[in-house]
């Protein structure tokens, strides 16, 4: 087995039982960069410089053996939305491409306190605004199992570079699926936490009452040790929850008898494909058969996520880009003639059509005489998503359900037809408007291109999502596969 | 005047509070241009707001002094515009559920009663520097993000003097509970009043326009003044006001029109997702209520009905908190309250406003001023030596026994003593001795003197009369 096709916990078991170096895992990523990354394109800056001193640090912890973590000489892939200091923050838009941050995100510090290997900083949609990160103003991420395919999005490049051996895990984010999507289409495990369980200080916010920062990972092994370097409560972030964090991993390997798992029929209807379905019907019959019981239930208004989502997260997200002005940073346009038309030139020029498209979308649904009609009702409206939520929750442990409607689609397909586009994401988005934890684990494929099972959880309860989705991929072999960077 | 004036007033107050509303950065006053910035203040992508529990606990106290409900729950919204100084391009306020809502302050006396419609919390926005001739502006985002408190009054204010009356009486509370310094001229208070007139009776309002750039209570009452009388001119030759923003000129003493009301701004107010909603608990709001100190009207209206002081007095006694702190300690040693009133209306408010100093940074203290009093009370000095004693006293902090002994100003009141330089006067002033003894009392006038002059004021001048008379 390749060094780069390993997971997390063999990379450190490897380490621990001193049968590799740091610098030789560090080199056999970099070499997997260097050979596949032109097919690939996940990164938008590599990091080198920064990756060789946290090299030599963390071979010293493990030489010394002091202070050695679970992540202590693993390289990682940081969503190009994060604030690593020194590098370029450049949200895949040409806004920011040279914008610099002079801090870290709250995620980074924690992580490279660890003594992670921070590789490089992977392509997204502009912005995080898409789901096939063809909306990157930089480069096409391909799908390393057909290279023809988009990898998802928005965090398309953290998905393929974990996909491809580019590096072990990687940092997302997710709004309305941007983990969980691409992880589906790449074939990886991908999570978003509960709200308030990772702190969001230092991610570039798209629709702060909606992103999350998760992990992408090979497998729910390393998804559980992830997700407890990123957990806890960051006085930074005020929305960030102030409760005990528990060890992750300790569920794994628990049977799951009894647990109860309900399936939303609103999540299984015939928008979705039928070998998805299938695919899914299959896993779960497995999960019935490992001592779970499965229900059918209905939860009535998440046919409703989709416009509630586009009429929220727009909302916010018009008023987030709206401090791209070129007053401080990032791109000014040059020629302007006024201060105003600056401002034009500069949003004109800086940012891209479907940025541009949900800007204009979140203002109309903000403005005077349309705020009732529209923000309003959709705030009602995400309350009632919620209690459907609620009320499930009171019957069953878990959900399940696909995580798109279809597997990868061909690159430049949805690319002009925006609401063909906003539809892959219609499985995913109710566990953002509801602040739920949920996950993509791989389930199958078809015709060569991965599909994704679904868990969502009670708030904060991700440690039940994974106890599930460990039991799952333990009796499959999706996770053991690898892609072929063919198309 | 056939025409009502309706005058509502939005006041916003910058809060002393060490650090901004959202970081940690200090609020400062004339540090080096952007030297009081990090990325939270500046809006860096990524950064987040946290809330300054210190802000909150100013908009609560001033809420109960101004006589509000406190809101339990309170949330924040976005206020949404481009401006070079806003670097989110929103600004952090509040919309719905503000911190305090329904109150009122009393003025002129008790009265009139202005009703305070809602006040809340949001962050201040940088500053811009325009330079002559220069095709570009410079930006300094030392205040940007401070917090601010914004007091809005219902439309109640009927003049320019109950305007000048109602912020003059505002600043004196705010000051009072440590919330704002209240300097109009630094920009930490500024007040925007709308004003309109309308006929005696009337129900509708008037259009209305708004205020800015008043930098003194005497230029509130200028202002508003200026725009009644140009509102009305308007009104009597058939015209119509137009609903717009004007500045007010100082150097002119007009209001000059800013904007129109068809280039007001659609804010697109909604709720701001990165702050959680402010909670205030009983416990919280108690501790607030508790530590509530006595407010002007209330202080004023003891001065008068404990120590019997006039109005006037108690008025200026009162205005500051300090000054009034000040009275009532010296009041509890010296029990002549008009005399500790006017050596602190005179005297120590004399040497404030000449030097500058705030009674803290001067040296005086209540026990100095109540012992130069029992000084002059019991004879030992008189009163031009006291005031002299006074002076030295709030420059360098000597006690007054020690300025007195120092300096030799304790008065002559020793018989025996005067006895000898009395004679020694009648002796060379023998023709006006005369005078007096043929019964020209004026001519002791000149004795006495002669006598203060010998003694270099010192001398107690009652015992002066009397002796010298008995020698006579």
């Amino acid at each position: 087995m390749n060094i780069y096709d390993m997971t997390l916990h063999q990379l450190w078991k490897m380490l621990h039982e001193g049968d590799i170096t740091v610098q030789e895992i560090y080199g056999s990523f970099a070499g997997r960069i260097e050979e596949v990354e032109s097919k690939v394109g996940a990164f938008v800056n590599l990091t080198p410089d920064i990756a060789e001193l946290q090299v030599h640090k963390a071979a010293d912890r493990w030489s010394e053996g002091r202070g050695v973590t679970p992540l202590t000489g693993l390289p990682l892939a940081i969503k190009d939305n994060m604030s690593l200091v020194g590098v370029p923050n450049t949200c895949s838009s040409k806004m920011l491409e040279n914008y610099i941050p002079p801090y870290n995100a709250t995620v980074v510090e924690k992580l490279a306190e660890d003594g992670a290997l921070f590789i490089g900083k992977t392509n997204l949609d502009e912005f995080a605004m898409g789901s096939s990160t063809e909306t990157s103003a930089f480069k096409l991420t391909r799908n390393p199992w057909n290279l023809g395919h988009v990898p998802g999005g928005s965090s398309g490049g953290s998905a393929a570079a974990v996909a491809a051996g580019e590096s072990p895990a990687a940092l997302g984010s997710d709004t309305g699926g941007s983990i969980r999507q691409p992880a589906s289409f790449c074939g990886v495990v991908g999570m978003k936490p509960t709200y308030g369980r990772v702190s969001r200080y230092g991610l570039v916010a798209f629709a702060g009452s909606l992103d999350q920062i998760g992990p992408i990972t090979r497998d729910v092994y390393d998804c559980a040790i992830m997700m407890n370097a990123l957990s806890g409560h960051d006085a930074c972030d005020s929305t960030s929850a102030d409760i005990p964090v528990p060890d992750h991993t300790t569920g794994l390997g628990q049977d799951i008898r009894g647990l109860r798992i309900g399936l939303p029929g609103e999540l299984f209807n015939e928008g979705i494909d039928a070998s998805i379905r299938e695919a899914i019907y299959t896993a779960v019959d497995l999960l019935t058969g490992m001592g779970a019981e499965c229900v059918e239930i209905s939860m009535p208004h998440l046919e409703y996520s989709m416009p509630v989502y586009y009429i929220l997260a727009t909302a916010e997200a018009g008023s987030n880009m709206a401090r791209y002005d070129g007053v401080q940073y990032g791109y000014r346009a040059s020629g302007a003639k006024d201060i105003l038309d600056m401002y034009i030139r500069t949003r004109s020029e800086g940012l891209g059509t479907e940025v541009k498209r949900r800007i204009v979308l979140g203002t109309y649904v903000l403005s005077s005489g349309y705020y009732d009609a529209f923000y309003l009702k959709a705030q009602k409206v995400r309350t009632l998503i919620k209690a459907d939520f609620d009320r499930a929750f009171t019957r069953v442990d878990l959900l399940v359900s696909p995580v798109t409607p279809t597997t990868a689609f061909k690159a430049g397909k949805r690319a002009d037809d925006p609401l063909q586009m906003y539809l892959s994401d219609i499985c995913t988005i109710p566990a953002n408007l509801a602040g739920l934890p949920a996950m993509s684990v791989p389930c199958g494929f078809d015709n060569g291109l991965p599909m994704g099972m679904q868990i969502i959880g009670k708030p904060f309860d991700e440690t039940t999502m994974l106890r599930v989705a460990y039991a799952y991929e333990q009796s499959t072999d999706w996770h053991k596969r690898r892609a072929v960077l063919a198309g | 005047m056939k025409y009502e004036v309706v005058i509502g007033m939005e006041i916003h107050a910058q809060l002393l509070t060490k650090s901004k509303l959202f970081c940690g950065c200090s609020t400062e006053f004339g540090a080096e241009p952007n030297s009081q910035c990090c990325p939270i203040c500046l809006g860096f992508p990524g950064s987040l707001p946290v809330m300054n529990r210190k802000a909150v606990d100013h908009i609560i106290t001033t809420a109960l002094a101004l006589n509000c409900t406190v809101a339990r729950e309170s949330i924040f919204a976005r206020k949404n515009y481009f401006y070079p100084d806003l670097p989110k391009a929103y600004q952090i306020s509040q919309d719905d559920q503000p911190l305090g809502e329904r109150g009122y302050l009393d003025i002129m006396d008790g009265s009139r009663r202005i009703k305070i419609r809602r006040i809340h919390l949001e962050e201040d926005a940088g500053k811009l520097v325009h330079i002559e001739g220069e095709p570009f502006s410079l930006v300094d985002y030392n205040r940007g993000g401070a917090s601010l408190m914004e007091i809005v009054t219902e439309p109640d204010i009927r003049s320019a003097e109950e305007a000048a009356a109602y912020i003059t009486e505002l600043r004196s509370i705010l000051r009072y509970i440590g919330v704002c310094d209240g300097n109009m001229e630094e920009g930490s208070l500024r007040c925007e009043p709308n004003i309109s007139l309308r006929l005696h009776g009337a129900k509708e309002f008037g259009v209305k326009a708004e205020l800015k750039n008043i930098n003194s209570i005497r230029a509130v009452q200028r202002g508003v003044a200026y725009e009644i009388e140009r509102q009305s001119q308007i009104l009597d030759e058939g015209g119509t006001v137009i609903q717009e923003t004007r500045r007010w000129d100082e150097a002119s003493g007009t209001t000059i029109s800013m904007r129109s009301k068809e280039e007001a701004h659609d804010y697109r107010y909604f709720s701001e997702a990165d702050l959680v909603r402010v909670v205030v608990d009983d416990a919280w709001l108690n501790r607030m209520a508790a530590a509530l100190p006595e407010l002007p009207q209330a202080r004023r209206e003891r001065f008068i009905a404990a120590y019997g002081l006039p109005a006037y007095d108690a008025g200026v006694l009162t205005e500051s908190k300090e000054i009034g702190d000040f009275f009532d300690k010296v009041a509890a040693i010296s029990h002549d309250y008009k005399v500790v009133s006017n050596w602190i209306m005179g005297e120590l408010m004399r040497l404030l406003n000449e030097t500058g100093q705030s009674l803290e940074q001067s040296h005086m203290t209540p026990e100095v001023l109540a012992e130069i009093i029992a000084l002059v009370d019991k004879g030992t000095i008189n009163l031009k030596s006291a005031k002299e004693v006074f002076e030295e006293s709030f420059h360098t902090g000597k006690t007054p026994s020690k300025i007195v002994a120092d300096r030799g100003m304790a008065q002559i009141s020793d018989e025996a003593a005067l006895s000898g330089i009395i004679e020694g006067v009648i002796a060379a002033n023998s023709k006006v001795a005369e005078d007096f003894r043929a019964g020209k009392e004026a001519a002791l006038g000149f004795l006495v003197g002669q006598v203060m002059k010998e003694t270099r004021g010192q001398a107690n001048p009652a015992m002066v009369n009397k002796l010298l008379r008995e020698k006579l």
